[in-house]
């Protein structure tokens, strides 16, 4: 089987059939996630850039876009094409959940850098969350604002489990116009979503093992929980920070 | 003033959306339903070309002695066809209305296969609101 370079996060994920990797995201997959999309790189830097162009989009400032917004429209279509294509790779409802998250991990590693950068660059005391409920609290906030514009709509702690914290969100953005049939109902695209979450809970020293689930009600069909379950050197370090 | 069915025309003449919204309809067979639409496509095209002054996009009302027959042809073939009281004014409205729910609902959805029968809830649901709220105006 020939790799396109750019697909290796997909293949990979492929091939290894075992579920191991799912049960420790940070043990086995952390090297296969951060595969740089290298197609792309090299002819920028190679040939000069002709006198009037846009700058490349690495020279942007960043700072230019933070308030900038992508059309939901676009990035509908856009998704629902990744969720096609991933759907026609893989096997069952299991398997495509973990390679939405896989990708939504790409996303959220960037999202968790920008917002550092972004952070450190305006205000004049920037801070790192190093306790695992403020982490929680910004990614309920600031990281869904600058993902989706808006904060989620809830943050709990399992009744049952120590260990297991949820987000809710009534009507996530991205799942918005997506019907699943019945025959997959226990199928949820915020696999996507919980990929962001868990990569940047991971890059802020929290691993933890997050999935998405539908928890429909009668005034908002589409809400959706992202289920986070963290791992026992996480809470075991909380109880020794307090 | 009522409206009384609503049927989505793929641009091959297929049927892939057909639904009622009043009680008490006289009502046909599914397949007499695809065979109807089927038809339909076919005179929408015989009516583009009638057309003694320049081109034209085909039929857009057609009238009996107790409907109305509103037909939206979209830029990519897609047919909307709304059957209403003939009393009934909204129907251009509505029917602008429910290809935007279209757009959303069905195209946006990476579980519909194009041109194939519309099987999405949220379309369901957007129409649903969006007739239901059009009857009681």
């Amino acid at each position: 089987m020939s790799q396109h370079p750019r697909f290796s996060v997909l293949s990979s994920s492929s091939l290894s059939s075992d579920h191991s990797h799912v049960q420790s995201p940070t043990a086995t997959s952390t090297t296969s996630r951060f595969s740089l999309p290298s197609v792309n790189t090299t002819p920028t830097s190679t040939t000069p850039k002709p006198p009037g162009q846009r700058p490349n989009i690495y020279d942007r400032p960043l700072n230019k876009t933070r308030t900038a917004e992508v059309s939901a429209s676009a990035f509908a279509f856009l998704f629902s094409e990744v969720v096609q294509y991933t759907q026609k790779r893989v096997a069952g409802i299991n398997d495509l959940e973990r390679r939405l998250n896989t990708l939504g991990y790409r996303i959220g590693s960037r999202v968790l850098e920008l917002q550092t950068w972004r952070t450190e660059s305006s205000s004049k005391a920037p801070k790192r969350e190093t306790r695992f409920l403020q982490a929680l609290m910004s990614i309920h906030t600031h990281v869904w604002r600058s993902c989706f514009g808006k904060p989620a709509d809830g943050l709990e702690k399992s009744v049952e489990n120590d260990d297991e914290y949820m987000i809710v969100d009534n009507d996530p953005p991205i799942t918005r116009n997506i019907s699943v049939p019945r025959d997959l109902s226990s199928l949820s695209c915020s696999s996507f979503t919980a990929g962001i979450v868990e990569a940047v809970l991971d890059g802020l020293g929290f691993p933890a093992r997050v999935t998405a689930h539908n928890t429909p009600t009668a005034q908002y069909p589409g809400r959706t929980v992202i289920l986070i379950k963290v791992e026992k050197s996480v809470l075991e370090r909380e109880e020794a920070l307090k | 003033m009522a409206i009384f069915g609503l049927w989505v025309i793929n641009k091959a003449g297929g049927l892939v959306y057909q639904r009622d919204f009043a009680d008490g309809l006289a009502q046909l067979t599914s397949n007499e339903y695809l065979v109807l639409a089927g038809t339909l496509h076919g005179i929408h095209a015989i009516t583009s070309r009638l057309s003694p002054t320049g081109s034209s996009s085909g039929a857009q009302v057609i009238e009996g002695e107790t409907f109305k027959m509103t037909i939206l042809l979209t830029v990519t073939g897609t047919k909307f066809v709304l059957l209403t009281s003939l009393t009934e004014m909204t129907a251009d409205t509505v029917l602008q209305k429910v290809y935007e729910a279209y757009a959303d609902a069905v195209m946006k959805n990476p579980f519909h296969t194009p041109e194939m029968p519309i099987r999405s809830e949220g379309f369901d649901t957007r129409i649903t609101t969006l007739i239901g709220t059009g009857q009681s105006s």
